[in-house]
């Protein structure tokens, strides 16, 4: 076989389009698997009493993960509020005014950030930021607010590099044209590079969305993890993926079940926020 | 009152001057913390000896060896089929709805979350087939959740080669494949080692798709059926049962480092790779 040129040629190119199905496949199997498990309760304790329900006590039959709803987006939206600034402001410094060799330094830098594993952050969490939250402005520290700070530093990588790259994306005749007119170097980037570089820094924003009402580790360590919609920012909550990542070692029957339907109400906001981030990013190239 | 535009640069200069340091400040502390509270901690016999009573006592060797086995089993696995797939998509086709669909299929799984992995995992791996809390199971889910870094990555080194050589190749009678495996491939190399190292970083520091497939188990995995814990998940059971700050500071310092000289490596083949063509 192997002495056939065309022979070996129509061989490789089989196996590598097995390869590339691969991924379809897997996502395949993940989607059915999570839906597989996690549909049937939404038929048996019915799609409001799930999702608009207030009560999550999976051995008495209530499977209500409203509050975890609103808790995961709360805390991402609070994750945003903090990473969002942050982030653009260091990507605005990165491409407008850093030298080339500052450039050379921050950029490998703020993608370190990246590397750090989401459960060192949860437990430097717990030991700094929770007892300052504690100390100096209330509550028992587990809260709303220690948990955004601690995510919106974990999104900043995220929203650092997506923006990064659509302002350098912006055409350098933008720029001269503004500073020709006689616009300062502010004025120029307020008016004229952000609005051109809008999609991909709202792509940036998605994307760190997503990151955070998926993330789990540092959440479950910082959040206290209490089953009510938190009336203020000092209150603790628990998120999406905090109720399975607490449940998921012990649970059985009726309960895991509810946790795969957990699962499907996270996969379906996480896949909606993709879709919009990667449009805005296609818009832009 | 109007400000005047020239106050306004400057303030916006030196606002996003020290924001930007603000910033890389943080990542200083943050390093600075576990490399400060760890050292003392860190020593020959707590990287080498066994743990004892939960970890209270004794090293960390077998969530060592634990993290090494799950790493380089899910790269073994997720490399062949992550850098066929960036051939394929390169070098095989031309744009068309079944690479467009590839892709989306791609992109969709580099956007699920691990604990997502990790539900899937526990499912599929460990229930529905039988695996039971495993080195299998882990490095299974291990290796979808790094397939997509390596694809992309890979397929951006593979684009980055020049044509020419390619077309040089063409016109002295090489076949496709051997185009790619004795041109294309060993200049993609640098690239595709970075893909490679980011996803050996990612996976390293993996807890929570790790803990619901591989399980925790305290003992050194001696075959592909046996549970075991990873690093990360020893750090996560230390600090949040409150078993020992100390071995939890000495294990975060073994598993920060050991990520941040992965990535660091990973940086430098990128600065290669990028050097090489441009």
């Amino acid at each position: 076989m192997t002495n056939n040129p065309i022979r070996k040629e129509r061989f490789v190119k089989w196996v590598l389009v097995v390869f590339a199905l691969s991924s379809l496949l897997f996502l395949f199997l993940i989607f059915m698997f999570i839906f597989f498990e996690g549909l049937p309760l939404f038929h048996k304790v019915g799609l409001k009493n799930i999702i608009l329900g207030f009560k999550w006590a999976p051995t008495k039959g209530f499977f209500g993960i409203f509050p975890m709803i609103v808790s995961s987006f709360l805390v991402t939206f609070g994750a945003l509020v903090i990473g969002a600034p942050m982030g653009l402001s260091c990507a605005i410094y990165l491409s407008e005014y850093s030298g080339k060799k500052m450039k050379m330094f921050l950029k490998p830098a703020l993608e370190l950030l990246a590397g750090i594993p989401s459960v060192v952050y949860g437990f430097l969490g717990v030991v700094y930021i929770v007892p300052i939250v504690r100390d100096h402005i209330g509550g028992s520290g587990f809260s709303l607010l220690a948990t955004s700070i601690i995510l919106g530093i974990m999104i900043l990588p995220t929203i650092i590099s997506i923006s990064f790259d659509s302002i350098m994306s912006v055409p350098k005749t933008y720029r001269e044209g503004s500073l020709a007119m006689g616009a300062t170097k502010w004025q120029t980037i307020y008016k004229v590079i952000l609005p051109a570089a809008r999609s991909g820094i709202l792509a940036s924003f998605i994307l760190g969305m997503g990151r955070a009402i998926g993330e789990t580790m540092a959440v479950i360590m910082i959040a206290g993890n209490a089953l009510k919609i938190p009336s203020s920012i000092l209150d603790p909550l628990r998120t999406l993926t905090g109720n399975i990542a607490l449940e998921l070692a012990y649970a059985t029957g009726d309960h895991r079940l509810g946790l795969f339907s957990t699962g499907v109400v996270l996969l379906v906001i996480i896949m909606i926020l993709n879709y919009i981030a990667n449009f805005g990013i296609k818009r832009r190239t | 009152m109007r400000i005047n535009p020239r106050f306004t640069n400057k303030l916006v200069h030196i606002g996003l001057n020290l924001q930007a340091f603000f910033t890389v400040g943080i990542l200083v502390i943050i390093v600075a913390i576990i490399c400060f509270k760890g050292f003392p901690y860190v020593n020959f016999e707590f990287i080498f000896a066994y743990p004892q009573d939960m970890g209270r006592i004794g090293g960390i060797f077998p969530s060592i060896a634990g993290t090494i086995f799950l790493v380089l089993l899910s790269i073994l696995l997720a490399t062949p089929l992550g850098v066929g797939t960036a051939i394929f998509l390169t070098e095989y086709t031309k744009e068309s709805v079944f690479t467009k669909i590839i892709r989306f299929g791609v992109e969709s799984l580099a956007g699920i979350p691990s604990i997502l992995y990790g539900l899937f995992g526990f499912i599929f791996f460990v229930i529905k087939l039988k695996m039971g809390w495993s080195l299998l199971a882990g490095v299974l889910t291990i290796t979808i959740m790094i397939l997509p870094t390596i694809i992309r990555t890979s397929e951006e080194a593979i684009k980055a080669v020049p044509r020419n050589l390619r077309i040089v190749s063409y016109s002295l009678s090489a076949t496709k494949w051997e185009t790619v495996t004795k041109v294309v491939l060993p200049s993609a190399i640098p690239g595709i080692l970075t893909g490679i190292m980011l996803s050996v970083g990612r996976a390293v520091g993996e807890t929570a798709a790790v803990i619901f497939t591989m399980g925790s188990s305290l003992r050194l995995p001696t075959s592909l059926f046996d549970s075991g814990r990873t690093m990360a998940v020893h750090f996560y059971i230390l600090a949040r049962e409150g078993i020992s700050m100390e071995k939890a500071y000495g294990t975060a310092l073994v598993l920060v480092v050991s990520i941040l000289l992965i990535n660091i490596l990973a940086y430098y083949l990128m600065n290669k790779a990028i050097s090489r063509y441009s």
